[in-house]
């Protein structure tokens, strides 16, 4: 008596565990991804963030740059959404009023004057992506001039328009983010495949290096740098001063996740197995380590850009990173620093928001994806 | 998960009963298990991990429950204690227990937290997990835990619970106890670290001891003389153990009753002599045949159980063996669970092919 | 256990080594030398050098030699406590930092002690009624606590201290005891200050430390020996507090070496915000205006405390561990 199953007798099986044992590493991901409603979400408006700075040009309303006195510190306008019952969205007009003891001219909401809204408007010229020159806006006036008219979020002190300049902040603040993550996935996947892979010498002296500077308070070391970037530099190279020095010690955590994931992958029997069969140290490491832990990259990543993101910020705060005419959030954050200033246009903290929102949507797509990539680390 | 059914190849398979005493007079039992079900409530569906299980225990006596990984024999012994963690829960049965006065508790109307079901945990059962290398707190020596657990049930100063703990580690075998009391668990083999959680487990003098596959984590030489530690305890203080095991030999080298579970379901259950001599059930039979035995003809392949345990979310319907059994009746097997037929006076099984639904 | 003590020391020593050598670096960095600078300085005041003059103060301050003999030399200097003159004070480093640098020690420490104080109660209740409401709560300000950095927070306290209460949450001291010597009437004013600061630096490193807790108690609550500590007839409070939460302590407690760095670190920046009399807004400012003596002297110092603490944090973690202490780990 046998108590072997007949062959053609088909197991028990539901639907959802045939799907399950066909389905691929990178199905299994997004599906276990896809559960984490909030880590869904927070990738929708990190896409969201990227678009706007893809779009920072078009988007922007006013000249980003120009400066003028007597439209300092002009609170943020309400739109107005219907007139006389159909919907037509309007602002107030601005009426300049000259002091009569100080003699400045400052501008105050008009109520008989309506400046309507208008989609794809004209504006100041720009090129699209350095390419293609326009001066169309997603968003202005009728008149064609909003720099005298919109200021959504207010002005600051030189009488520019903040919500321009957060929308180019945006690019500026994302992308040192972006550029600083490469900067550190590269040495941390050379330093950390090197300390995971070669171990030895090579690990000891990685590790103790990463430990050393995990060690030292970052912020005074960053300060330290930072003012060193000759005051004579151009914007373009502050920025890439600035991106080297965040991810000079940004690498530390990525190269501690890549190392770990080495040193697991290393005692996986599918490696020995591949190591047994004859293939070669490049191809096990191409072909079958790094794709089981590009993942774990990911989300490591995901994690390390607001670390990017706060340390530019910080810098630029602190007038030690960006400096103007760069414009980032940190930059412009830096106008909100004493309590006078926020007292005087508390708007200015406006700049805050999408710093802790893409902050926020980071850490929580980073969470998502970790658990996503291993459910049980 | 699927550990083979039975690993414990070295050993010579002795037939049951050959070395053991005389099999004592069955008493008045202490514990009765009545039509037990224990149930995790989870996201993706309800796992039946014990879906009615009835047993009786005698001082004594040693009770085996056998069956593969997964089929709830740990849990089993969870809901007995009242220590089923969420998202499990006990949602039929009833667990009696005859206690110290003559009197009758039903464990399953007991709040798990209640101060009668501390004392009752450690005071009149106790449990011997099967993984002595994380059963042990790491950060406090053995001797804390032991005195800890001793004065938990019994009114001792500290020295004398210090006294006891060291009688008691010298009881379940350990050499120098009075310098082993303050050590710590990583400084111990893993052998020793099972007679410790012995000694744990005995140290507020329990009637009823749980072993939960109180060998699997241990080397075969080791195994054995955690086995006669066991009967040994059993015997001196009459105790009644349940023995949860995956493993037959240790079923026919212990047990006097035995209860075969497969999927939360128990599918015979008997004297040890019936289940091993007349095995009933296809899925006992198949346990039994995969054993090596010294008496089989050499080179010849040990017979396996076909496939493995279904996935808990996807019960097969009817008898849950059906999907792995070579007795399998279409139309029969698939369609309902079936109830328990009497073989003898203690012999049961729950097989259509004893008693076909009418 | 020796063997793990002298690992710390070695590595300690080491790390030193190369704050010292950063902090060289850091010096060297801006364009010219001191003398370039003092130069400078005396020019602004009319009285100008001669570069003769310049070539002899360069020899004075051995200058003219190659960049590790200078190190060498500034290192046997800082070794014996003398760390220079500042440019912009013109009154030696140490005098122009003076209390600053142990009230930035008071800062972080207090703001360490609040950070464990909060996050250990915190962690442990999230992790045994995981999922309920209250976890919810502190994993959701947990994120704020991650997401808000922490300049950000100290300027929107500050804003609503001011906007709220009218009140300026600036400052460690009153205006009068600002320069007062130090006296018990001090001594309470600066324990009037410190709340808000100590309380906007904490949060950060709560928050993560928070996570940290309730991922490793919830890992230490699924291992058998909470299970048999159950059965074993203990009380649920007892069974928690004693084992997993004891065992959960001990990576908590490592993470000071992380804590630290990063708290010192926060202190830089709300201090600046808040213009709290730390060495905050002197390092921001020496560094803003090159003075690289008093600037690179403030990283020395704030990077070796930070050492000495960590070392500190080592031997108390050993000292918690049996494991470390009867050497069955490195």
């Amino acid at each position: 008596m046998s108590l072997t199953l007949p062959a053609d007798e088909p197991l028990v099986a539901t639907e959802a565990e045939s799907r399950i044992a066909v389905a691929t590493q990178r199905q299994l991901i997004w599906w276990r991804f896809r559960r984490h409603k909030l880590a869904v979400i927070s990738a929708v408006v990190v896409i969201a963030f990227y678009l706007v700075a893809i779009f920072a040009d078009p988007l922007a309303v006013s000249p980003p740059w120009d400066t003028n006195a007597s439209r300092g510190y002009i609170p943020p306008q309400a739109i107005h959404w219907f007139d006389n019952g159909s919907f037509h969205p309007y602002v107030y007009g601005l009426k300049g009023k000259r002091d009569l003891r100080t003699f400045k001219l400052s501008y105050a909401p008009d109520p008989s004057e309506k400046r309507y809204l208008t989609l794809f408007a004209r504006g100041y010229a720009y090129s699209l992506f350095g390419l293609i020159p326009t001066d169309i806006h997603l968003l202005g006036v009728a008149d064609g001039h909003p720099e005298n008219s919109l200021f959504l979020l207010g002005t600051d002190q030189m009488g520019r328009d903040l919500f321009s300049r957060l929308v180019l902040a945006t690019r500026t603040s994302l992308t040192i983010g972006l550029v600083g993550v490469t900067l550190s996935l590269v040495l941390g996947v050379l330093l950390g495949g090197l300390s995971g892979l070669q171990g030895g010498v090579a690990d000891v002296v990685i590790q103790r290096v990463i430990e050393i500077l995990r060690s030292i308070p970052t912020i005074p070391l960053w300060m330290g740098l930072a003012a060193a970037v000759p005051t004579s530099w151009s914007p373009n190279q502050v920025y890439f001063a600035i991106t080297l020095i965040i991810s000079l010690i940004g690498w530390t955590e990525l190269a501690r996740v890549v190392r770990g994931r080495f040193l697991a992958l290393r005692e996986e029997d599918f490696i020995t197995a591949a190591e047994l069969a004859g293939a070669s140290r490049m191809r096990i490491i191409f072909r079958h380590m790094v794709p089981s832990f590009l993942s774990h990259i990911i989300a490591a990543v995901s994690l390390a850009l607001p670390a990017m993101i706060i340390s530019e910020t910080t810098l630029s705060f602190l007038g030690l990173g960006l400096r103007p005419p760069a414009i980032s959030w940190g930059v412009l954050l830096q106008d909100a620093q004493n309590l006078e200033t926020l007292a005087l246009a508390p708007w200015l903290l406006f700049a805050a928001i999408p710093v802790i929102v893409v902050i926020l949507a980071f850490n929580f797509l980073g969470d998502g994806l970790r658990d996503a990539a291993d459910p049980y680390g | 998960m699927d550990k083979p059914v039975v690993v414990q190849a070295a050993l010579a398979f002795p037939p049951p009963g050959a070395l053991r005493r005389e099999t004592p007079e069955r008493g008045e039992p202490i514990l009765l298990v009545r039509n037990l079900q224990t149930h995790f409530f989870q996201d993706e569906g309800v796992v039946r991990a014990v879906d009615g299980a009835s047993f009786d225990l005698y001082p004594g006596r040693t009770l085996g429950i056998v069956g593969e990984s997964g089929c709830g024999k740990s849990v089993t012994a969870r809901s007995i204690l009242r220590i089923v963690e969420r998202p499990g829960r006990i949602v039929q049965g009833e667990i009696l227990l005859r206690r110290h006065d003559g009197g009758v508790l039903d464990l399953v109307r007991q709040n798990p937290r209640s101060p009668v079901m501390r004392t009752i945990r450690g005071g009149e059962i106790g449990l011997v997990f099967q993984e002595p290398m994380s059963s042990l707190s790491a950060y406090h020596t053995i001797g804390n835990q032991l005195i800890e657990a001793i004065r938990l049930h019994a009114r001792l100063s500290k020295r004398a619970a210090r006294e006891r703990a060291i009688e008691l580690l010298a009881m379940v075998g350990i050499p120098h106890p009075a310098q082993r009391v303050d050590a710590y668990s990583f400084q111990l083999s893993g052998g020793l670290r099972q007679r410790v959680m012995i000694a744990l487990a005995l140290a507020g003098e329990p009637r009823i001891l749980i072993a939960d596959e109180p060998t699997t984590a241990l080397d075969v030489t080791t195994q054995a003389q955690i086995l006669d530690l066991l009967r040994r305890m059993r015997d001196e203080r009459g105790l009644a153990v349940i023995l949860i095991t995956h493993d037959m030999g240790v079923i026919a080298e212990m047990a006097d009753d035995v209860v075969v579970m497969y999927l939360g379901r128990e599918v015979e259950k008997g004297p040890v002599d019936a289940i091993f001599h007349a095995p009933r059930h296809p899925y006992t039979r198949a346990l039994l045949r995969s054993i090596p035995s010294v008496l089989a003809e050499p080179r010849s392949k040990l017979a396996t159980l076909a496939g493995s345990i279904p996935h808990p979310y996807a019960r097969p319907a009817g008898c849950p063996f059906h999907p792995r059994c070579g007795d399998f009746m279409p139309g029969v097997c698939d369609r309902a669970f079936p109830d328990e037929t009497k073989l003898g006076a203690r012999h049961a099984t729950a097989c259509f092919l004893y008693g076909r639904p009418a | 256990m020796l063997a793990y003590l002298a690992r710390r020391l070695v590595l300690a020593v080491i790390t030193v080594w190369a704050i010292t050598l950063v902090t060289f670096i850091i010096m060297q960095l801006p364009p010219g030398d001191f003398v370039d600078a003092y130069m400078a300085q005396s020019a602004a005041m009319g009285s100008a050098f001669s570069a003769a003059e310049a070539a002899a103060m360069r020899h004075a301050y051995g200058l003219d030699q190659p960049i590790w003999v200078q190190y060498e030399k500034w290192l046997a200097l800082v070794a014996h406590g003398q760390f220079g003159l500042s440019f912009e004070y013109g009154r030696p480093v140490t005098e122009v930092i003076g209390d600053r640098l142990w009230l930035t020690v008071a800062l972080a420490l207090l703001a360490i002690v609040v950070t464990w104080g909060l996050a250990l109660p915190i962690g442990i209740y999230s992790a045994v009624r995981q999922y309920s409401i209250g976890d919810y709560i502190f994993t959701f300000l947990g994120f704020i606590g991650l997401a808000v950095p922490n300049f950000l927070l100290a300027l929107i306290v500050m804003y609503i201290g001011f906007r709220a209460f009218g009140l300026n949450v600036g400052g460690l001291f009153s205006a009068d005891q600002q320069l007062a010597p130090w006296s018990w009437t001090k001594l309470a004013d600066l324990g009037r200050h410190l709340p808000a600061p100590v309380l906007i630096l904490a949060l950060a490193g709560t928050a993560q430390l928070v996570r940290i807790m309730r991922a490793n108690l919830l890992d230490e609550l699924r291992r058998p020996y909470v299970m048999t500590a159950r059965a074993r007839g203990l009380s649920e409070h007892r069974v928690i507090l004693k084992y997993p939460v004891r065992a959960a302590l001990n990576p908590f407690a490592s993470t000071i070496g992380y804590l630290l760095p990063f708290t010192v670190s926060g202190s830089v920046i709300i201090s600046v915000v808040l213009s709290l009399d730390t060495v905050g807004p002197l390092l921001l400012h020496s560094l803003l205006s090159q003075d690289m003596l008093l600037a690179s002297t403030i990283i020395l110092l704030l990077g070796i405390l930070t050492v000495i603490g960590t070392l500190l944090s080592d031997l108390l973690l050993m000292w918690i561990d049996p494991r470390i202490r009867l050497g069955q780990r490195r």
